[in-house]
């Protein structure tokens, strides 16, 4: 008898940036909606992240940044994403984003930015379709 | 053989993540891997390391990867946190210590939640050591859930505990009382560049020493002193991990410790199906719960879960 599959959230800080506070928010709530989520914490390489999905088998990439060097750092996780076979993860971004950048990074293949101010509840809900869609996996009830 | 184990044999990392997935969850592949790994492992040292939130455990484990990795083995680590009784959800924050060591050949990471499993250890770790231990790991490192007095359950999955503790959390009673105390092959004081440290070191030895009994498999426990932040002591806990390992082979009893960690296994997954059982009579039974009629469910619907596994095999 399989069990029921739970999301599988990395959640990790993009580059030399110190704040963190916004992600552990996130993770929290992520957790708080019923996911299993993998805090990798400050000051993570593209390397670093890509590989910690590949070895947990993540459902999801959510990154945090705040350095404003998402347009340069972004492409290096979208092209290791793909020579690792990730092709089916979702890939979503949060932080301090400037609205005219969303398309350029949705183009790179980032699922969804999330701007500050964004609604957990909003964020969750999109990770589990996004999920669902991506990943073929069923939406979970948080219960 | 499936497509995804033969390319996990030959040690490629996303295929490995994705059969061990299919393992924890118990999915078919997943276990027909799982039978085929079983027959081609035993020979991995595994290391369990247990002890209080904040001992230091992931801490140690970064710093241990990399006197393995320095002696040329290759590292699997299993590391559990636990797991929401509320919402399932997991907060899992073991491999921020890690930091670069997963990019490393040969160290695979793997981070696991508890899933309602009590006592340190669960179904699915015990699982993914096996199958590490099938894929070529030779050295396995599995972290507890952060350990209170009575979790005790790592001892019969592990050929050796490390328990953890740090200075200042408790007096010569604490470390006389049975439970966490009594299971370790060593005891390391961690964080040992703290004043309480002495305090702690020869309250524990006095504890071990003082005992006039025959130890577990006839080894006296070690007492170390590690500053894991700092690889202080680690090359040295890692010989007497070697040489723990050589004492266990000696004795016959790094086999008998195989054997139990598999009965271990199919016992937690047996008490987890038992929950199962147990949640769907209470569904049947929710508009009055009495105690007969419940057992009565109990009864019928493990009757029909044995029915079932008998027809799969």
């Amino acid at each position: 008898m399989s069990l029921e599959k739970r999301i599988k959230v990395v959640v990790a800080k993009l580059g030399l940036d110190g704040h963190d506070r916004g992600a552990k928010v996130i993770a929290r709530a992520l957790k708080d909606a019923g996911m299993e989520v993998v805090y990798t914490g400050l000051r993570q390489t593209p390397e670093q992240i890509v590989k910690a999905a590949v070895q947990e088998d993540a459902d999801v990439i959510g990154i945090s940044i705040l350095s404003g060097a998402h347009l340069e750092l972004i492409p290096h996780i979208t092209k290791l994403m793909k020579e690792n076979q990730l092709n089916d993860v979702v890939l979503v971004v949060g932080g301090v984003i400037p609205p005219q950048d969303i398309q350029t990074l949705k183009d790179m293949g980032v699922d969804q930015v999330f701007m500050p101010g964004s609604n957990l509840k909003e964020i969750s809900e999109f990770i589990k379709q996004a999920v669902a869609k991506k990943r073929g996996q069923k939406v979970e009830r948080a219960s | 053989m499936s497509e995804l184990l033969e390319r996990a044999l030959k040690g490629e990392e996303i295929a490995i993540a994705k059969l061990l997935t299919k393992i924890e969850y118990v999915d078919p592949e997943g276990m027909k891997a799982l039978e085929y790994l079983a027959e081609r492992s035993g020979s991995a040292h595994v290391v369990g390391i247990t002890g209080i939130p904040g001992a230091g455990k992931s801490t140690i484990i970064g710093a241990l990867i990399d006197e393995y990795v320095r002696r040329n083995h290759r590292v699997g680590v299993v590391m559990i946190d636990p797991s929401s009784p509320f919402t399932k959800g997991s907060f899992m924050g073991n491999r921020i210590r890690m930091q670069d060591r997963s990019t490393l050949d040969n160290v695979f990471i793997r981070s696991l939640a508890s899933r309602g499993h009590l006592g340190g250890v669960s179904a699915e770790a015990l699982m993914l050591i096996e199958a590490l231990d099938g894929l070529g790991y030779d050295r396995i490192i599995v972290e507890t859930v952060g350990a209170g007095q009575t979790d005790t359950e790592v001892v019969s999955s592990v050929h050796t505990i490390a328990v953890l503790t740090v200075p200042g959390t408790g007096d010569e009673i604490q470390a006389l009382k049975a439970g966490i105390m009594e299971i370790g092959d060593f005891y390391v004081i961690n964080k040992a560049d703290k004043p309480e440290a002495e305090a702690s070191y020869i309250s524990t030895k006095f504890a071990i020493d003082s005992a006039e009994v025959n130890f577990r498999d006839g080894w006296k426990p070690i007492v170390a002193k590690t500053v894991a932040t700092k690889g202080e002591g680690i090359k040295e806990l890692v010989d007497m991990f070697e040489e723990h390992r050589s004492f266990l082979e000696s004795k016959g009893i790094f086999r008998q410790r195989i054997v139990d960690r598999r009965v271990k296994m199919v016992e937690l997954i047996v008490r987890r199906n038992i929950d199962q059982v147990l949640q769907k009579a209470v569904e049947e039974n929710k508009k009055d719960i009495l105690m007969i009629p419940l057992l009565k469910s109990v009864e019928k619907i493990q009757g029909d879960l044995i029915a079932k596994i008998g027809r799969a095999h």
